[in-house]
């Protein structure tokens, strides 16, 4: 006797599922996708997660953070006396600029103070190339890892720093991250920039002198023990800084580099969770129209096995294997995918973010997750078809099924006579089952909002680019000055090499506080007449400052729970730090940060000052420029400057590199289900309708007249789908819009008619395209065969 | 019942030689074998021989869904057998009505809209309505297939077939799935549209009793004419049992 490796069932099993290859691999497909999104972002979120909590913990990073004018030493001794304060680093931070050959850009730059003979005890620094600084050699820096590698920089090099205007010839002895600094933005701008921001870290002592800050510091990081809430220090921080110019102290969570990091995992979190589920839905669907229309062609087979002695819970695991073995081809197809893609994704978040080793893996975690996700899609997909199946008893399943029931509604009557005929069978097709096309409208529509959202990114970005660049900001360069200066020094720069007009700009540091709320924000004088400096709303309209009273940005009155009209505690944190009541005249919908403005003579005047500038904006002659950037460089009132126009290169080239990926990943999933989905209606519909069509053959219809009735049919369901994946991808887009809406970005939702037309017209070409696939099917037609038996 | 002489009418098929090889699995099968015949317009032939003699074969070739390996088919001076694919269509389109076994109706269009899918594509069809006059369903027009009874579904297929005004009407055991009665009342259809239309008809059957109503019996067996044989004295349906 001969034994067989699978049981008989088994191998039929094996071999049903071969017999209907091309459709069990469309069902895979669009089971893949969901699961590979799954473990793409899944994956990538335990690795971003389990990389930051090990990389916080052995650098030791902050948990409040600090900046103030100056203070002596002996006040960081009294804030580690603070109770759950565990550890205490008192440092001096400034900005600087550097230049590396004379002909190339400088460079603008964060230094940082690190000690000489201890390593710093909060925010340590982690060593990548090179070695740690000498005590005795001042001249000895850290250069931020990212820094170094995108202009070229290694131990041994010579950059010359202007710090506080005097120039330095520093030596880099090694390159260092640090966990403050995993995501570094340039001062003001909105995206990483390596080329022209960097962090270096440099000998306690010679920054010190370099900013006359001997004996004292001006910036401040601790930790707290473990459960110690942070509200109760930050606000102890802030009263012993108070005298010394504090502005006010930051819990982590709104440090800027972690802020950015949650913010993204956070993300992935929520797209790693809905768009799978939604995937595998259509997933789920698709498997039941498969399988429903499999097993109405096993009837006999399951009356046979039946009758053969084969209980009903036999048969239904039976059946309930093929949809595993389909989901778990999807499953194979989908791991191995996801993970392809997450080490992709990974690759940009490495770009992004700088960890020691963000090494991708796939934990066993996640692929259980997906494996049970999976299993969860498919036994859904399977249970009705399964059911139904099964329960006819074999007497009444050993006949054959009658001609399928159609029923002429009311409705129909009115619209079947204006019909042609062949129409008329396509629509009476799809009423007949109206779940079912559904479903396959619901996929399809989903495919179109997939690759809909892709595009509607790149759309709102283009606009935001455009509104940013061109309408919201005028001026060409903006000067931040190292101290507040009169107008004077504002006259001065506008006798630059380049420059064609200069308006002076006024920022108080303050904090804001209504009720419980409060925040820690920089209010912007406003003049009257100001030509570069204006508040603008996202639609570029300008915004006129009144003149008393406070116009906030969106996100700050959200964050402060104020509307127009209700009053605030202005606390300045410079000068005199006067405290005083403010009406919020007006909020204004605006797109980056978060901003607070005044007339300018309302702020010297509570300021009890003059013409007083904290930096400067100006009309900049493009070629003179360059000219310009060091005539700047030179001077040391100057802490800042920034060109417009290298600033809107760099965003646009960091997300037009990161949407392009995304985008092609989009493209593949939206086809993916497209073509499954539309390639399994297709091929469910040919098997329903084959006597049909080849009786219309037989009645002498020409081929094409009978592609027009099975290709009709999914055109229907492709536009029906249309408005439905429009919707779903206004959904969505919205949706994701929320997600990233943050105190930095507000990101105006703006779905342009080319984004949908193009999600549209591949999503048609990819359905397209399927149909004909199975229209060949046609072609193939055995007129005389499918003529002679009964179905 | 009618016994009017034979008249010298047009030849509609001349068939000469056919034989048609076809493979299945790894068997070859020889189903037609130097069939020679020739039909004349109006008549009422009936094929009768057992299953697997070449009947079916033979009619599927005369209704263009088939062509045959070789000989001559002759139909009003074309010749099927070197016709090709969109050729075959074209003929089945304008000339030909079919009736099976199994219907083979639309189920999701009305009786009514079964005709009308042929009469939407032929170049001098009958209105629809007066197709299904013949075979007498006026009252069931609006009828999807699945509210017919199998010998109404027949005879749908029947004013289906007969609604372009074919010039041949190939039925393929049209009674094979119906009981008696209902057989008859297809029957009388079938007699009525070739009395009426003068229609040239061919029906395929095992049941010998059929062979009393037509104008002349052809007999197939192991895929050759073993008899053909004009009738002088038509039997009417209704009076025919088995």
């Amino acid at each position: 006797m001969v034994t067989l490796p699978l049981s008989a069932l088994n191998l039929k099993l094996v071999r049903d599922l071969w017999g209907m290859r091309g459709q069990s691999l469309a069902v895979a497909m669009v089971v893949a996708a969901g699961v590979a999104i799954y473990v793409m972002y899944q994956a990538n979120l335990e690795s971003l997660r389990d990389t930051q909590r090990a990389y916080y913990a052995n650098q030791r990073f902050g948990d409040v953070f600090a900046s103030l004018t100056r203070a002596p030493r002996t006040v960081a001794d009294k804030i580690a006396g603070l109770p759950g304060v565990t550890a205490v680093e008192a440092r001096v931070v400034a900005r600087g600029s550097v230049t590396i050959e004379p002909h190339e850009p400088s460079a603008t730059v964060v230094l940082v103070s690190i000690p000489v003979t201890r390593r710093p005890l909060v925010n340590d620094v982690l060593l990548r190339r090179g070695r740690w600084i000498e005590p005795e050699r001042r001249a000895e820096i850290l250069a931020s890892d990212g820094f170094a590698s995108a202009r070229g920089l290694a131990p041994g090099d010579r950059v010359t720093a202007l710090i506080n205007g005097h120039r330095y010839r520093l030596t880099i002895v090694g390159t260092a991250i640090s966990p403050e600094f995993v995501y570094t933005i340039p001062p003001g701008e909105l995206v990483p920039d390596d080329r022209r921001f960097g962090v270096l870290w440099m000998n306690e002592q010679a920054l010190a002198s370099a900013m006359d800050m001997d004996g004292a510091f001006n910036d401040l990081s601790l930790r707290l023990a473990p459960r110690v809430s942070t509200s109760p220090t930050a606000s102890a921080v802030d009263r012993l800084l108070a005298p010394y110019g504090g502005l006010g102290a930051t819990p982590r969570a709104l440090q800027l580099s972690h802020w950015f990091v949650d913010n993204e995992l956070a993300q992935l979190r929520t797209f790693g969770l809905l768009l799978p589920s939604i995937f595998l839905l259509v997933g789920a669907f698709t498997l039941n129209v498969a399988l429903t229309r499999a097993l109405t062609l096993q009837r006999t087979q399951i009356a046979a096995l039946k009758a053969l002695g084969y209980g009903n819970a036999a048969i239904a695991w039976h059946y309930v294997k093929w949809a595993l073995l389909i989901a778990a081809i999807g499953l194979a197809i989908g791991v191995s995918i996801g993970s392809w893609l997450g080490s992709a994704l990974g690759g940009l978040y490495n770009d992004v973010f700088r960890f020691p080793e963000l090494r991708f893996r796939v934990p066993l975690r996640v692929l259980i997750g997906a494996a049970v996700l999976t299993a969860g899609a498919a036994a859904a997909g399977a249970w009705s078809a399964v059911r139904r199946a099964v329960r006819v008893p074999p007497a009444e399943a050993m006949r054959p099924e009658g001609p399928a029931r159609y029923r002429q509604g009311r409705l129909e009557r009115t619209w079947a006579p204006h019909l042609a005929i062949a129409s008329r069978m396509v629509l009476r097709h799809l009423m007949r089952r109206p779940l079912r096309a559904l479903s396959s409208v619901a996929g399809i529509g989903l495919a179109v909002a997939v690759l809909m959202v892709g595009l509607v990114f790149i759309s709102v970005i283009d606009r935001i680019v455009a509104m940013q660049f061109s309408r919201i900001e005028r001026q060409d360069a903006t000067v931040v000055l190292a101290e507040p200066r009169s107008s004077a020094a504002v006259h001065a720069l506008a006798r630059l090499p380049g420059v064609l007009a200069a308006e002076p700009e006024r920022t108080v540091a303050t904090r804001i506080r209504a009720g419980h709320h409060q925040r820690a924000v920089a209010v912007t004088g406003i003049s009257r007449g100001s030509r570069l400096h204006r508040i603008v709303d996202h639609e570029g309209r300008d915004v006129p400052a009144p003149l008393s009273g406070l116009v906030l940005s969106r996100a700050l009155a959200d964050a402060l729970g104020v509307s127009p009209g209700d009053h605030v505690m202005l606390e300045v944190l410079e000068g005199a730090r006067p405290q005083r009541d403010a009406m919020v005249e007006q909020v204004v919908d605006d797109v980056f940060g978060v901003g607070a403005y005044m007339d300018m003579q309302t702020l010297h005047a509570l300021m009890r000052e003059g013409d007083v500038s904290t930096g400067a904006q100006l009309l900049v002659d493009p070629r003179q420029e360059s000219a310009l950037a060091s005539a700047l460089d030179a001077r040391p009132i100057v802490a800042g400057r920034s060109f417009k126009r290298q600033v809107a290169q760099s965003f646009r080239d960091t997300m037009s590199a990161n949407l392009n990926t995304t985008t092609l990943i989009n493209l593949l999933f939206a086809a993916t289900i497209a073509v499954g989905v539309v390639y399994n209606a297709a091929r469910v519909s040919l098997s329903e309708h084959s006597r049909e069509l080849a009786s219309l053959r037989v009645l002498g219809f020409t081929r094409g007249e009978i592609s027009a009735v099975l290709l009709g049919e999914l055109a229907v369901l492709t536009v029906a789908a249309l408005p439905v994946g429009w919707m779903l991808g206004y959904g969505l887009a919205w949706a994701m819009v929320q997600s990233v809406q943050s105190e930095v970005y507000r990101i105006p939702l703006y779905v342009s008619h080319r984004a949908v037309a193009w999600a549209s017209i591949a999503i048609i070409a990819a359905a397209a395209a399927s149909g004909l696939a199975v229209r060949r099917r046609l072609d193939r037609l055995d007129l005389v065969a499918v003529l002679k038996v009964e179905e | 019942m009618s016994t009017q002489a034979p008249v010298q009418r047009a030849t509609v098929f001349d068939i000469q030689h056919l034989t048609k090889t076809y493979r299945v699995g790894e068997l070859e099968v020889r189903a037609l074998r130097d069939v020679t015949l020739a039909l004349t317009a109006g008549e009422f032939v009936v094929l009768l021989g057992p299953s697997g003699s070449g009947k079916s074969t033979l009619l599927n070739i005369m209704g263009g869904l088939d062509v045959p390996t070789s000989g001559h088919v002759g139909y009003q001076g074309h010749d099927l057998a070197t016709a090709d694919e969109s050729r075959l269509t074209a003929y089945r389109r304008r000339h030909v009505g079919f009736v099976f076994q199994f219907y083979n109706l639309i189920p999701s269009l009305t009786a009514l809209e079964n005709v009308q899918l042929v009469t939407e594509i032929a170049t001098d069809p009958m209105p629809p309505g007066d197709a299904l006059h013949v075979v007498g369903l006026d009252d069931r027009r609006d009828h999807f297939p699945a509210q017919l009874s199998g010998g109404e579904q027949q005879r749908v297929a029947i004013a289906r077939a007969i609604a372009k005004r074919p010039t041949v009407l190939l039925c393929d055991e049209p009674t094979g799935a119906l009981d008696v009665s209902t057989g008859i009342v297809v029957l009388e259809a079938l007699e009525r549209v070739n009395r009426e239309l003068g229609t040239t008809t061919v029906v395929i059957t095992h049941n010998a009793a059929i062979a009393t109503m037509a104008d002349r019996v052809i007999r197939l067996a192991d895929g050759r004419v073993t008899a053909n044989e004009p009738r002088t004295i038509k039997a009417a349906a209704r009076e025919l049992s088995w």
